[in-house]
């Protein structure tokens, strides 16, 4: 148990995070792009979102909330080294998560003060989340390399929410808007693209430590997988970008689909440069953990609850399945 | 002068979880009553109680927003600025916020986009059911919540190995002696904010002539409920008191500036306690009666604060923070009982009176942050109660930094906070639209056979 509960602790923390970037990602995503519509596709994109944001920012909670119960002596070690970017991101989701209701419900003279906001909190957050990766896959060291490898993910992760808030909009909206996501989705997808692909070789550079894990043999040829599938992956995004016809028939769903999977191997590469660390270099997973009891009592919980959460999850999901329409925000 | 890390991370604590549960205070009791309208439609069909649902579903989304948004910012502030605390005590808070986690944000957060949105895609009972389980998500997330904090108030069922605290029984902790009464006072807390949410900004309703088909329906409901809570939250807190005595005894001497440890001790109305002089100035006191009030006996004797010295918390802030808190119990007691009186008798309610209870809106709101005041301040100097002391586990950030994200945090909440009361403002001067009304609910736009015939002679 000592042994086993820090390991499966990691895994429900990347999963929440992963199910964060991946959910509260496309919202975000919607939130950058609100200035690119017209008044009315605005209010439509937003409904699109409007039942889901709430449950998707909860993730976060949930993987901090993780970090916290499973790995205390690191919780404080990372919010406190992040303390500037933590703030900076929680004034972002702060403003973000207030405007969606203040932007109907404040009379109509503010409605675009607060549609301006929605979108200013968007990008705070998106950005400064991608700092804190940034930061974090550096060992929260400082530096002028380090800063800058930060500030280049602080830019590829705002694209990669841009393009999912795109293949999102997508999949919930027709005529006008749905050609504009296509767009907004082909404009994003290259920077997004030049953003990973500069972050994995620069993620080796500034740390040692990863790039001793990644190029040895034969380790270098088992992980082939994740860099190859990401390539393919991404080949398979740029066909079908081009391709509105097919997008329309109902294929929207693989723009999605694919950004999933490039998210995901995306974590299980991270997952595999960092482990057994929780702090680069500094502490292990299994110094950080909590007492094996408190984790036991916990584990329990999350075994019974997140099936729970995800099944209820995907039940709201089917609920507003579907376009999105004027909901009555009001 | 020399700014201390310590006292700038706790006003930025004190001013996040100040305005932080401004919001609960209103959600956890706002969704039962929203329940309740929505079964009452269920069972009568009268279309009076969807309205009342709908009107104040949007109050409860904006409100839980706010809630949802402070409160993330809260979670991140145990780390950010506190990490000694979750070091230290990690193994017994980390648990509890975790099943807070699991069984209640995400059942709230996840069924509210139902209750919002979901009134065309599911059945009635559907629905019903989703505001059913925002309820109990709510009322859970207060449970975990306040399990944490009571147990930080009175800590058992724990050990401490080279300063680091490690469970030994879980029951003892979740349940342990504050709990239940701190459970049960902030519940109905809750309720009595929401019912007097609900009755004011009905009445302010009334007064602009923006009244809808449920707004006497509103006031009747709220104002019975008011009526039935208050007493009954007195006979709590007066349990809640007691409780505190024993366990906390030096946070009832500074409730009630008692100096000095003695027997038939005098109950002090107001005054002005000076630590100084270790002396009340201007005190009007009643002879015997807080040794009455505390231990029910007329000689009980009372620890005072020359028991605690250094080790005790504030006692101006602490003494003021009890009375308001007391002083607007006994303002809504009066209020609410006036006006079920009034609707008793002559069935309906005096501009006078209405012009009274618009303002008591907001009673709820300023009982709640003084409460919380009360019992927060008067924990100080420990973070866990004569274990560890909170100056024992804040970060060391530089003064410079902590005063900019103060600074913005001031200034943002600021923003929210009149952002919010306006938008209440504008939502209850908008008259229903006929329209919405005839379409949406059935209801004639002169609908309003809720509202008092004398009303309308006006």
């Amino acid at each position: 148990m000592e042994q086993f509960l820090p390991i499966a602790f990691m895994l429900v923390m990347g999963l929440a995070l992963l199910i964060y970037v991946l959910l509260d990602g496309y919202d975000l995503g919607v939130g950058a792009l609100l200035p690119l519509a017209t008044d009315d596709e605005k209010d439509l994109m937003i409904a699109s979102i409007g039942p889901f944001w709430d449950a998707n920012e909860t993730w976060i909670v949930l993987g901090v909330g993780v970090l916290l119960i499973a790995f205390p002596a690191a919780h404080g070690v990372i919010l406190t080294a992040l303390y500037i970017p933590i703030t900076i991101m929680l004034f972002g989701l702060i403003l973000r998560g207030v405007a969606f209701d203040f932007r109907v419900k404040a009379g109509d003279i503010h409605k675009a003060r607060w549609n301006r906001l929605f979108f200013l909190g968007s990008v705070i957050a998106s950005g400064s989340q991608g700092w804190m990766l940034g930061s974090y896959i550096t060992g929260l060291q400082s530096g002028l390399t380090n800063t800058l490898f930060s500030f280049l993910i602080a830019l590829t992760l705002p694209a990669l929410y841009v393009i999912l808030g795109a293949s999102w909009l997508m999949m919930k909206t027709e005529g006008a808007l749905f050609d504009k996501a296509i767009k907004w989705a082909q404009a994003a997808i290259i920077p997004m693209g030049v953003g990973l692909l500069l972050v994995s070789i620069a993620t080796p550079i500034v740390s040692q430590s990863i790039a001793d894990k990644w190029f040895v043999l034969p380790n270098a040829i088992g992980l082939m997988p994740i860099p190859l599938s990401c390539m393919v992956v991404y080949a398979g995004l740029l066909w079908i970008l081009r391709r509105p016809d097919l997008l329309a028939r109902g294929y929207a769903w693989t723009v999605f689909a694919g950004l999933v999977l490039i998210c995901l191997m995306a974590s299980l590469g991270l997952a595999y440069s960092l482990f057994p660390y929780i702090v680069i270099d500094q502490l292990t997973i299994w110094e950080a953990a909590a007492a094996t009891e408190s984790l036991q009592l916990i584990f329990y919980g999350v075994a019974i609850t997140l099936p729970a959460i995800i099944g209820y999850t995907i039940f709201i999901y089917k609920i507003f399945h579907g376009k999105a329409s004027e909901l009555s925000y009001e | 002068m020399e700014l201390d890390p310590f006292v700038l991370s706790r006003i930025q604590f004190a001013a996040n979880i100040s305005f932080h549960i401004l919001f609960p205070s209103i959600t956890i009791g706002l969704c039962w009553f929203l329940l309740f309208f929505r079964i009452q439609y269920l069972r009568s069909g009268d279309k009076s109680w969807e309205y009342a649902y709908f009107s104040w579903v949007k109050i409860f989304a904006l409100t839980f927003a706010l809630g949802v948004v402070s409160g993330i910012t809260m979670s991140f502030q145990f780390g950010t600025n506190w990490p000694g605390f979750m070091e230290r005590v990690g193994n017994i808070a980390g648990p509890l916020l975790g099943y807070e986690v699991l069984t209640a944000f995400f059942m709230e957060a996840s069924f509210l986009g139902i209750m919002l949105f979901g009134k065309d895609k599911v059945s009635d009972r559907v629905h019903m059911i989703a505001t059913f389980l925002v309820a109990i998500g709510t009322t859970f997330s207060a449970f975990w919540i306040l399990s944490l904090n009571s147990w930080m108030q009175t800590p058992v069922g724990y050990e401490i190995r080279d300063g680091v605290f490690f469970a030994t029984d879980w029951w003892a902790i979740v349940f342990n002696p504050s709990f239940p009464y701190r459970m049960t006072h902030m519940l109905i807390a809750s309720l009595l904010t929401s019912a007097f949410m609900i009755a004011g900004i009905s009445a302010w309703r009334v007064l602009k002539s923006s009244d809808g088909p449920s707004t006497w329906l509103l006031l009747r409901v709220s104002l019975i409920s008011a009526a039935l809570l208050t007493p009954l939250q007195i006979v709590v807190g007066d349990l809640h008191g007691l409780n505190t005595l024993e366990h906390q005894p030096a946070k009832i001497a500074a409730m009630e500036a008692i100096w000095e440890t003695e027997k038939g001790a005098p109950f002090t109305l107001i005054g002005l306690p000076n630590e100084e002089t270790r002396t009340t100035d201007y005190a009007i006191k009643i002879p015997k009666a807080a040794s009455l009030v505390l231990t029910h006996e007329i000689d009980g004797e009372l620890p005072g604060l020359d028991q605690f010295e250094g080790e005790h918390p504030p006692v101006a802030l602490v003494f003021w923070s009890f009375r308001v808190m007391v002083g607007m119990g006994c303002l809504m007691l009066l209020i609410s009982w006036i006006g079920c009186y009034q609707l008793w008798r002559r069935k309906t309610l005096g501009k006078t009176y209405l012009m009274a209870l618009a303002p008591m809106g907001f009673s709820g709101w300023i009982a709640v942050l003084a409460g919380w005041w009360v019992t927060e301040i008067g924990r100080q100097p420990w973070v866990v109660y004569g274990v560890l002391r909170a100056k024992d586990v804040v970060a060391n950030h530089p003064p410079a930094v902590l005063v900019g994200s103060l600074t913005g945090y001031l200034a943002l909440y600021g923003f929210l906070l009149v952002a919010y009361i306006g938008a209440l403002n504008y939502l209850s001067s908008k008259a229903p639209r006929s329209a919405v009304l005839v379409h949406e609910y059935g209801l004639n736009s002169s609908d309003t056979d809720s509202r008092p015939a004398t009303q309308e002679q006006k």
